[in-house]
């Protein structure tokens, strides 16, 4: 018997602050004008994509003691911006970063589930940890949180946050005008929840939404990441978008299910992608060699290499070759609420293996950076673009992707106008939503219980 | 600019009468809705009102002075007030909107980049509503403080230092992290400047370096300044704690007189404040707050009243003063009490829609005919229906 053919799962990604975004592209528009989301929520609904996503940062990225400004600075409120999108699309699922260290699980589960009614049923909660003391100092409780206790205090906020959304049963609402019963149970909503890190009572205020809970989202790729979203994820957002590596990650994660009862469908996995379209193929790269450039400009390679070195490398020229001392090894001092300087795990072998691609291949700083930053995750004609999608998911290296464009809001126009509807013709994507909720949409029943 | 009192409604589920979700008219079935929301705030807006206020609470709102019989008669449940005013903002277009926010629990870092994105999905017309949360059941949905037994009554002596006072305090000093994060990025502080590859001019972006005693807030806001540079900040009050909160931080403030001797009263306490906390030169408005039963007739209206009553099974009673009558009487009234100084009213319609149709389509052409309401908006941000200038970058040079 024939494997069946999966049906692909797509979302929009609003172009983030890092150097992934050109801004200086002549098309680029607003990071923070509500039109510029709106465009971008309405191609993806129009596109038929499953939904909209929304990253937050909480404190101003900084490099070398100044606030960074080569990449896109300034986002919106991520609750705000959903609740008002909820306004102009009506089947696009709505989803959002929201940080559980510098939150508390009442108010979030009362944002969401007020979102989830808003909506109709379209939200959706990426859970995402932090732990350092520069963001904390944006907040009243500052950086509390060891590091080594990041997710398993995100896994009790998560859990926190479903006894709250399940302090409703969805039957309680009577609202009898005649009778005057409003309320079946006079303690609808009642909770108490206590652990190591929260100890909470009372009674939530906002009764039963329509997916009953939003989609759960995680993004760790940490063992404990996994194994939280094994446990308590809908979908999974992973870096890994190619054959080999999105194989590996796929059937590691979706192995991780039987232990919490669960089955390979009830975990989406969603890697991100970038991607770069043309008329031909050739087209197609030669434009992506452009935007690689516009990308990592010379100033860009110099910091994206500061983040490696943990040095001031200001005085390097970025057309000439590596410094000659090695990287500062310790704690990263120099670049201050970025997520991707922790990816540098053993910065001196990183280091080694730069100079020796960069000898033997004649590269400047700024050709390395550019070569070993990856070029995109799909870059060709429509019907190359599509027939790669395609074959990922059918071979199980995941179950669709997060794209990213790289300009702001029209990014995504080329790609909904040319690639989509070659999936759709081939039977791997919806022609239109046969659902009303985000659950629906990504083939979820109720979620992890 | 036409003259008379700016109007706002205070929109709270179904009405302010706790058994206003059985009026014939409700749609109690719908209070969770975005459509309900839409609709009544829409309905402000065609009658051209200055803004829309959405009560908010962290727990289910519970009315002291219409307690429930046994917890099932009156409606529970309601949304997040900021979602609900950001749900509504992109399909209105000039009328204010002012969701209410606890500030005691929360944080001012989220509160701000939330009021400051609903300000640039409402182009210009975002306010707030701070709101303090005493209770112990309140601290009890966070379990991060304890917050001491707070007698509200203390909130009547001026110099008297008790738990409430400190609550109020800090909530001035949440109020200052709100608006120095909104300045803490100058108007022009993203310059996407090809030639030098800087997105941002740094030198426009500035630490708040707030340390107070409750929190301390670094900065600057991840969100730009607002497109009114400040959004409108609001507070109730109904003693003189919370009159100095409000003259030390707020645009509009929203009192509760009995009757007209009163309104001066507290008017000159309020002015008494806002000299003592160096604000003579700036806009504070006073706005009456008042429930409003209204009917056609005078014995329409208490009829309406009576039958609200009789489903709750007792006299409705409030914190501000209740008002039962004809459009036109009601005119009377905030004319009356607008000569006496109170630069607008923010009504509470006792059951919506009854009430809430009363004002926009009562009580507004009654004013007009009087020359004393817009037939238009004038302005097109919430500051501008208020007279309010868009105001100067604390942190720009000059």
């Amino acid at each position: 018997m024939s494997k069946p053919v999966k049906q692909i799962h797509l979302a929009a990604h609003f172009p983030g602050v890092n150097n992934t975004t050109v801004w200086s592209d002549p098309e680029a528009g607003s990071h923070i004008e509500f039109e510029s989301f709106v465009r971008l929520a309405q191609t993806a609904e129009r596109a038929k994509f499953d939904f909209f996503f929304l990253a937050e940062g909480l404190r101003l990225r900084e490099q070398g003691g100044e606030i960074y400004d080569l990449d896109v600075v300034g986002r919106p409120d991520t609750f705000t911006v959903l609740a008002a999108l909820a306004a102009v699309t009506e089947r696009l699922g709505l989803a959002g970063t929201i940080n559980s260290t510098f939150n508390e699980p009442y108010e979030v589960a009362r944002q969401f589930a007020s979102l989830d009614h808003l909506s109709a049923g379209r939200a959706a909660w990426n859970v995402v940890t932090s732990w350092d003391a520069f963001t904390g100092e944006n907040f009243r409780r500052g950086g509390f949180l060891p590091q080594e206790q990041r997710y398993d205090r995100a896994k009790t906020f998560l859990d926190t946050a479903l006894e709250l959304f399940a302090s409703w049963r969805g039957d309680e609402v009577v609202a009898d005008a005649a009778s005057g019963v409003f309320l079946r149970d006079a303690a609808a909503g009642s909770f108490r929840h206590q652990d190591a890190h929260f100890d909470i009572t009372g009674r939530f205020s906002v009764p039963r939404s329509p997916q009953g809970k939003p989609v759960i989202l995680q993004a760790g790729d940490s063992d404990g990441g996994r194994e939280f979203a094994a446990a308590s994820a809908d979908a999974i957002f992973s870096r890994h978008g190619t054959l080999e590596a999105g194989q590996k990650f796929y059937a590691d994660v979706k192995g991780r299910l039987p232990k919490y009862g669960r089955t390979p469908e009830q975990l989406v996995v969603l890697p991100a992608a970038t991607f770069v379209l043309g008329d031909t193929d050739a087209d197609a790269q030669e434009r992506a060699v452009v935007v690689r450039r516009q990308q990592v400009s010379g100033q860009t390679a110099i910091k994206l290499l500061e983040q490696l070195w943990n040095a001031d490398l200001s005085g390097y020229d970025p057309d000439g070759p590596l410094p000659e001392f090695d990287p500062v090894v310790g704690e990263n001092t120099i670049a201050k609420g970025r997520a991707s300087v922790r990816m540098h795990r053993d910065p001196l072998a990183t280091a080694r293996e730069y100079r020796a691609l960069a000898e033997e291949k004649n590269l400047s700083i700024r050709d390395l950076i550019i070569q070993v930053g990856g070029r995109q995750t799909f870059v060709g004609s429509a019907a190359t673009v599509a027939e790669r999608i395609n074959e990922l998911v059918q071979a199980d290296a995941s179950d669709g992707f997060i794209l990213v464009p790289h300009v702001t809001p029209g990014g995504l126009d080329e790609f909904a106008d040319t690639v989509v509807p070659l999936l759709q013709e081939r039977g791997v994507f919806r022609a239109d939503y046969t659902g009303t909720t985000l659950r629906e949409h990504l083939g979820l029943d109720g979620g992890p219980a | 600019m036409t003259t008379g009192p700016h109007l706002a409604v205070a929109l709270d589920g179904a009405g302010w009468h706790p058994a206003a979700w059985r009026a014939a008219d409700a749609r109690p079935g719908e209070l969770l809705t975005a459509g309900y929301w839409v609709d009544l705030v829409r309905a402000a807006e065609a009658a051209r009102l200055d803004f829309v206020t959405i009560e908010d609470t962290l727990g289910p709102r519970v009315d002291p002075f219409n307690p429930s019989r046994d917890g099932t008669d009156q409606a529970v449940g309601h949304l997040d007030s900021v979602l609900v005013a950001a749900r509504v903002a992109p399909l209105t277009s000039r009328i204010g909107i002012v969701p209410t926010a606890v500030v005691t629990h929360t944080e001012p870092f989220h509160l701000s980049k939330a009021i400051a994105t609903l300000d640039y999905v409402s182009s210009g017309r975002a306010g707030v509503r701070v709101r303090v949360a005493w209770t112990q059941e309140d601290s009890a949905l966070f379990g991060r403080r304890e917050i001491g037994e707070v007698d509200l009554a203390d909130a009547k002596f001026p110099d008297l230092r008790s738990p409430l006072s400190e609550l109020f305090d800090e909530t001035a000093d949440y109020v200052e992290v709100l608006r120095r994060l909104w300045d803490s990025w100058e108007d022009d502080a993203e310059i996407r400047d090809a030639a030098t590859g800087r997105f941002v001019d740094r030198d426009k972006l500035h630490y708040i370096d707030f340390a107070g005693k409750w929190f301390s807030v670094k900065g600057p806001s991840i969100t730009p300044r607002p497109p009114q540079g400040q959004p409108v900040v609001t507070s109730l009050a109904h003693a003189v704690i919370p009159y100095r909160l409000a003259a030390r931080a707020a645009d509009v403030v929203y009192i509760t007189p009995a009757d007209r001797t009163e309104s001066e009263s507290t008017l000159a306490v309020v002015r008494e404040e806002q000299a003592a906390a160096g604000r003579e030169s700036e806009t504070l408005h006073v706005f009456g707050d008042l429930v409003v039963f209204l009917g056609e007739t005078a014995a329409a209206a208490r009829e309406h009243k009576a039958r609200l009553d009789e489903f709750a099974g007792a006299q409705y009673a409030s914190d501000t003063r209740i008002f039962v009558g004809t459009p036109a009487e009601l005119a009377d009234d905030l004319l009356d009490h607008h000569a006496a100084g109170l630069s607008g009213f923010r009504l509470r319609p006792a059951a919506i829609p009854h009430d809430l149709t009363a004002i926009t389509e009562g009580l507004v052409p009654e004013l007009r005919s009087r020359g004393a309401f817009r037939t238009d908006y004038e302005a097109k941000t919430l500051r501008g229906h208020l007279g309010l200038g868009r105001p100067a970058n604390r942190y720009a040079a000059v």
